[in-house]
């Protein structure tokens, strides 16, 4: 039988949404069992979320002083500390998942499978190579413990009317002292999270400015949507880099994707392709990005999303 | 500092439009242009400006894989690294046998730093670095898009979900670079004929005395599922309806 942990992702008082979705890969696995680790300074906020998560029948809380920014070298030797007897352990494919189970997996002496998009088995996975280009199919050894990061995009988050146990765990390892945070420089936004909302409005290179990227603001804030951006647009400074989407920056998976101004390099429909329904509008009828959206309109971007900002209730 | 180390793998050009073989066994590589991974370019780039400016005295290039690895090793050194290592096999190699087969030459040749990329745009699987740090026990800062020394720490800003992270590390330390750390100089002429006479040591990956990895089998490569095609509309109204019509409105 399967015996799962999900090392949770949090900023120190909630736990990332996006948990819900690895629980949700994690109960694909036939027959398994699933438990979550909260790395923390301070677990119970954090860890009573977790222990609400369907299919979730353990949570784990370790209270540490170094655990208040969470740090891979520094709660990868926790997590080898509480791996026995564990089947698989799961991150999520964020900035922590990333930065962490690889330093995991090289410490219990295994390979890792990252971006894991479906459960085929226990032991096979399918994951996303070549921006996308390619879906490989992977088999992991069933005699090791299988370390994977969860491509959260491609799952709905499990629901949340449980209450799991919480257990809290000391841990006596060694921890390094070596890696250090400073600070963290967040961008501050009224705007739903670019990662879980609904609905995505994109601005690309085309908008040209700093200035005109208040163009994709107003047409989000109408729709209550959150905004993104491609690589070209956060490169030229329009906007900053947590909004970029793609093979090197976010993987989403909106109802509504609404792309301006963008031509579709395939970097960035590698960060797209899970969307609902992708609208482009553009001005050049022969950009990419028309051969995979849903709705498209040929035209000026300049004059087009105002008129539908203004068309908008 | 003395040394830094610097890896850079072979891949399919950024530019390629990637299609799977006809057997689902790989991907079509044939008569395909081949490359240093972007990332890693990055990775070099950032190496030899900290040498430039007098903070390093050696960069040394590190790859691994087939003999054909030579040319972005050669390509490595006419941007301006020193010397190069090829660590040679004609097998695949997983990710954990590259970390192990990194840490092998790093303990030969102790460098302060190892800049790699985040990820490779082949596998992108971004995760040697964070394994050799492991196994190291040392410090990684991945996803770094600033980093600046000082003494025996480097304080590193990194990209991460919510916007940007410092951290400040001991060397020796791994660091992994994202796209805008810098931009990588274009190679001259004059240098690819310098890069011919600079040093490029082979050491056959089976003679690391590395133990086996267990390795993760590739089962089959498929293409992704297509989009169907959609509609085009005419006008912003026509968007409108068609976005009603879906209910999205």
């Amino acid at each position: 039988m399967s015996k799962i942990l999900i090392i949770a992702d949090h900023d120190g008082v909630a736990l990332n949404g996006a948990i819900a979705k690895a629980v949700a890969c994690a109960a694909s696995i036939d027959g398994a069992q699933i438990e979550i680790a909260v790395f923390a300074e301070s677990t119970a906020a954090i860890a009573a979320e977790a222990a609400a998560l369907d299919s979730v029948t353990r949570v784990i809380a370790i209270e540490n002083i170094a655990n208040k920014h969470l740090i891979a070298a520094v709660v990868a030797p926790q997590v080898v500390a509480i791996s026995d007897g564990y089947s698989h352990i799961f991150g999520l494919s964020s900035s922590f998942g990333k930065d962490l189970m690889p330093r995991v997996a090289a410490l219990l002496g295994v390979n890792q499978i990252s971006d894991i998009m479906t459960v085929e088995s226990p032991h096979v996975f399918k994951r996303p190579i070549y921006a996308g280009n390619a879906v490989l199919t992977v088999e992991a050894p069933t005699d090791q413990v299988v370390i994977a990061t969860v491509r959260t995009a491609s799952y709905r988050a499990a629901g949340a009317n449980n209450s799991a146990p919480i257990e809290v765990v000391d841990i006596a390892a060694d921890l390094p002292s070596h890696t250090r945070f400073v600070e963290l420089q967040a961008g501050s936004s009224d705007r739903p999270d670019l990662q879980s909302a609904s609905s995505v409005v994109s601005g690309g290179r085309a908008l040209a400015s700093t200035e005109n990227f208040d163009l994709i603001y107003a047409l989000a804030d109408k729709l209550g949507a959150a905004v993104g951006a491609t690589r070209a647009a956060v490169d030229a400074g329009y906007i900053a880099n947590e909004f970029q989407i793609g093979q090197t920056g976010k993987i989403i998976a909106p109802d509504l994707y609404i792309a301006i101004g963008i031509s579709g390099a395939i970097q960035h429909l590698t960060g797209i392709k899970d969307a609902g329904t992708i609208v482009a509008i553009n001005k050049d009828a022969e950009a990419p990005i028309f051969e995979v959206a849903d709705i498209g309109l040929v035209g000026d971007l300049f004059s087009i999303v105002p008129e539908l900002t203004d068309a908008l209730a | 500092m003395e040394k830094i180390l610097v890896g850079l793998k072979r891949v399919v050009d950024y530019n390629v439009r990637v299609r799977v073989n006809s057997d689902g066994s790989g991907v079509e590589t044939a008569g395909v242009k081949m490359s240093i991974n972007p990332f890693d370019e990055i990775a070099l780039e950032e190496a030899l400006r900290i040498k430039e400016r007098g903070d390093a005295k050696e960069v040394i290039v590190i790859s691994i894989g087939s003999s054909d690895c030579q040319q972005q090793l050669r390509t490595g050194l006419a941007m301006g690294a020193d010397r190069a290592i090829l660590v040679a096999t004609d097998d695949a190699t997983d990710s954990l046998t590259r970390a192990r087969a990194l840490l092998e030459i790093v303990n030969r040749e102790s460098p302060e730093l190892v800049i790699l990329g985040k990820q490779a745009i082949d596998d992108d699987n971004n995760q040697t670095g964070q394994m050799l740090a492991a196994l190291w026990d040392r410090p990684q800062a991945t996803s770094a898009s600033t980093i600046e020394l000082s003494g025996n720490t480097a304080r590193v800003i990194r990209e991460v979900d919510v916007g940007l992270e410092t951290i400040e590390v001991d060397l020796p330390a791994v660091l992994t670079v994202d796209l805008r750390l810098n931009e990588p100089r274009y190679v001259k002429l004059p240098d690819i004929m310098k890069a011919k006479k600079k040093p490029l040591d082979e050491v056959a990956l089976g003679d690391l005395g590395l133990t086996a990895a267990p390795a993760i089998t590739e089962v089959l490569f498929e293409p992704p599922a297509e989009r169907e095609k959609g509609v085009m509309v005419d006008d912003v109204p026509g968007l409108v309806a068609a976005l009603n019509e879906k209910g999205l409105l």
